[in-house]
């Protein structure tokens, strides 16, 4: 009688259904309600620009695999997701060929030469739109849009009115602003749409709330400093520009944040101040995503030093 | 009154459906090979006390030695001596074994069956007592019961945690033992608290066992007994866990439970003890949960100590086809198995076969630093950190990290979303280094 075989393994001998498929399944339902605030205000160009960057991203990730003789993981979801934060970041009237190039240095020159999936230390879709603004500054920082317009016609965003220093935000502007109806870039514009998605994303665990969390909450803080309290300001930083798709979204992407809770305040504070420091103080209107790309650099730093309180070893060495 | 709950920690599915039927009883077969490895317990290895040919009774002392931190082994049956020989233990240890063939006569040793009062004992003679009962703790690790509840002078011991959270999924036998034998519980629970005048004893159950802190909190006669309720969650049950969860203590790193003033004991042992003195009877047997998919009538058995796996299965009525996996332990902690034909003994606790469907594990992928090893580990390591530190070979960054505080419980590798084998390379290193020291 030969001896069945029985498999030995080490600890533990059930998991949990939890995989990386999983998680990137949740980050796309939890961007649908952006898609549809950016078809909604920017039209049918914007499902297009949409369509464009994530077929490019998958195409890419895919070509390159295949060329460097690697199993081809397109099917995990993370290249989608890369295309679709590149179109959503991007101005909503921007010339359709822009997210292909945008897509191929997210993908190509970003994530898979530094080893593909968990190995890129910049967020792929912000290092592309940073690639795409270095070569392409002027549409870049004037195709934006009016939302809802029958043609396309060219609007300052409202941090870019701010930039200029002759506007005030009045009530309709902060429904307008919550809502999406303000020009921006494609998946930016409406609080409403991206809060649903990133609750979703904090109910499914996804994400915790310490980056999102300390992110808003630090451009509030500043926003309050420099600009008070009564005119709302603050309140309008928040709910314009990239910051909740970056808070939620962007920041919160695995490979390129600390792994720790105290880690992530850290991080979403230092986004949070570079963020308004470049808004208030620096050259451009908005500053999301360099705030984003500069603090993704800091992340193995963070991580290095701040560690999880180690049970039984509260108390520092006294004794001995 | 709110829940007590653990920080951090998992919640696989419960899969306790075993649960819900009595502990059913059986013995071995007449002529069946009893096999009694000398190492069952924590400790100096016993020295066998029987030759070739002795014939041996129940409860008889068949293994022991003079350290005083060990715990001598009983026959379980009666029967001749066959063979004294090197076997692999459930914990796969190699170890010396007393061979037995059961001659179905079950004749008591004179030693068994005597009730003491242990009112009328000192507390040597007690501690004594249950050393010679072969008591040692029953929650898998088998540290000797005498040497526990035998705390140093200067350590004062303010509480006794009757540790009853089974946080292990599939487990059930110690919830079945809180159904159907509460009072002796309640008996055990005395003997403790008669050799600490000054500590209080609580019953740390979690809540999918409701019924079971129903129970007992209606079994309560004494004011320095309570039950608490705890969250499910595991590892619950692990000894600084479950003083954290219930005292809000830390026991600080490579100390004892002593150190903050605490005793954990199983529940079983309790039981064990209850036995010891009001029945008279040694450590003999075990209540073990046999479950998965790949047995017949799954269930909790009480088990005599030296049957084989292949005898427990032929028993219960055999396997429903052929397992994928077999674990001697829960799913999170057991061991894995490659035969039937080892022994139970003192710290195997359940019996697992599992299909291919239930305990396949996906292929190995790259971390993402989704930091879920993190925020679940119990001891609050950084598992993915440790992970590349025992790959590399970066030992003196592993113990940077603290990963010799490792309690080995696999949170990280259950919850890991690219299936990495986070608990097997660290436990790895980990033992390594320890062994190294």
């Amino acid at each position: 009688m030969t001896q069945p075989k029985y498999t030995v393994t080490t600890t533990p001998h059930i998991r949990s259904s939890n995989s990386i498929e999983r998680t990137m399944y949740f980050v796309i339902i939890s961007l649908t309600p952006a898609v549809v605030s950016g078809v909604v205000f920017f039209g049918l160009r914007a499902l297009l620009m949409m369509v464009i960057s994530i077929a490019s991203a998958v195409f890419f990730e895919a070509a390159y695999q295949k060329l460097t003789g690697k199993a081809i993981t397109v099917k995990d979801g993370s290249a989608v997701i890369t295309g679709l934060l590149l179109a959503l970041v991007l101005p909503s009237g921007l010339p359709l060929w822009m997210p292909v190039i945008g897509a191929f240095a997210a993908i190509v020159l970003v994530k898979q030469l530094f080893g593909g999936l968990g190995h890129n230390f910049l967020n792929p879709a912000l290092a592309g739109r940073a690639i795409l603004m270095a070569a392409y500054a002027l549409p870049m920082t004037t195709a934006f849009i009016a939302p809802r317009g029958a043609d396309a016609v060219a609007q300052a965003t409202p941090l870019m009115r701010l930039y200029d220093g002759d506007f005030v935000p009045e009530l309709n502007d902060f429904i307008a602003a919550f809502l999406g109806n303000i020009s921006g870039s494609v998946g930016e514009t409406s609080a409403l749409a991206l809060l649903v998605g990133g609750i979703f994303l904090l109910v499914m665990k996804v994400i915790t709330w310490h980056i999102p969390v300390a992110f808003i909450g630090s451009v509030l803080v500043m926003g309050v400093i420099f600009g008070g309290v009564a005119n709302g300001l603050a309140l309008y930083h928040v709910l314009t520009g990239g910051l909740i798709l970056g808070a939620f979204f962007m920041a919160t992407d695995y490979p390129t944040s600390p792994v720790t809770a105290m880690g992530k305040i850290v991080f979403g504070i230092g986004c949070g101040v570079i963020t308004m420091v470049i808004r208030l103080f620096g050259g451009f209107p908005e500053g999301v995503a360099y705030a984003i790309l500069l603090m993704n650099l800091t992340v193995p730093l963070i991580d290095r030093y701040i560690r999880p309180q180690v049970l039984g070893r509260r108390r520092k060495r006294v004794e001995k | 009154m709110p829940i007590a709950a653990m920080k951090r920690g998992v919640h696989p599915p419960d899969k306790k459906e075993t649960a819900l039927t009595p502990i059913r009883y059986f013995f071995p077969k007449n002529g069946a090979e009893m096999v009694y490895p000398m190492v069952q317990h924590i400790g100096a290895p016993c020295l066998p006390l029987v030759k070739i040919g002795d014939y041996v009774e129940v409860g008889q002392k068949i293994g022991d030695c003079d350290a005083m931190m060990s715990s001598p082994v009983h026959a379980t049956v009666s029967g001749e001596v066959k063979d004294i020989r090197e076997v692999i233990t459930p914990t796969g240890r190699r170890c010396q074994a007393v061979v037995m063939e059961n001659d179905g006569k079950y004749r008591d040793s004179t030693y068994c069956n005597v009730s003491i009062d242990y009112t009328q004992l000192s507390r040597n003679e007690i501690l004594k007592h249950i050393r010679e009962s072969g008591i040692v703790g029953m929650g898998g690790a088998g540290f000797p019961t005498h040497v526990k509840l035998n705390p140093p002078a200067d350590k004062k011991i303010d509480t006794v945690i009757v540790n009853a959270a089974e946080c292990e999924p599939y487990l059930t036998n110690d919830h079945r033992v809180m159904l159907e034998e509460p009072k002796r519980i309640m008996q055990g629970i005395d003997i403790i608290l008669h050799l600490f005048p000054d500590a209080r004893a609580i019953i740390a159950v979690e809540d999918n066992k409701r019924d079971a802190y129903e129970l007992l909190s209606k079994m309560i006669e004494s004011p320095r007994v309570s039950v608490m309720l705890m969250r499910t969650c595991y590892p619950q049950g692990a000894e600084k866990q479950i003083i954290q969860t219930c005292l809000n203590r830390e026991v600080p790193s490579g100390g004892f439970p002593m150190d903050v003033g605490c005793i954990v004991q199983n529940v079983d042992t309790v039981i064990a003890l209850h036995r010891a003195f009001h029945r008279g009877r040694p450590l003999m047997r075990k209540i073990m949960t046999i479950a998965g998919d790949a047995v017949n009538n799954p269930g909790n058995y009480k088990v005599r100590f030296g049957m084989s796996y292949r005898d427990i299965i032929e028993a219960i009525g055999g396997l429903k086809c052929e397992p994928y996996k077999i674990i001697i332990g829960g799913p999170m902690m057991g061991v894995s198995h490659y035969t039937f034909d080892i022994p139970v003994i003192k710290t195997s606790s359940a019996f697992l076969l599992f299909t291919e469907k239930e305990s396949k594990v996906p292929p190995e992928r790259a971390c993402f630093r989704c930091g879920k090893c993190i925020e679940h580990c119990p001891v609050g390591l950084m598992p993915m950190e440790l992970n590349k530190f025992a790959i590399a070979e970066h030992t003196d960054r592993f113990i940077e990290y603290h990963g010799l505080d490792c309690i080995e419980c696999s949170c990280c590798s259950y919850i890991c979303p690219a299936k990495r084998h986070l608990t097997q390379s660290i436990t790895t290193t980990r033992r390594e280094l320890l062994a190294k020291r």
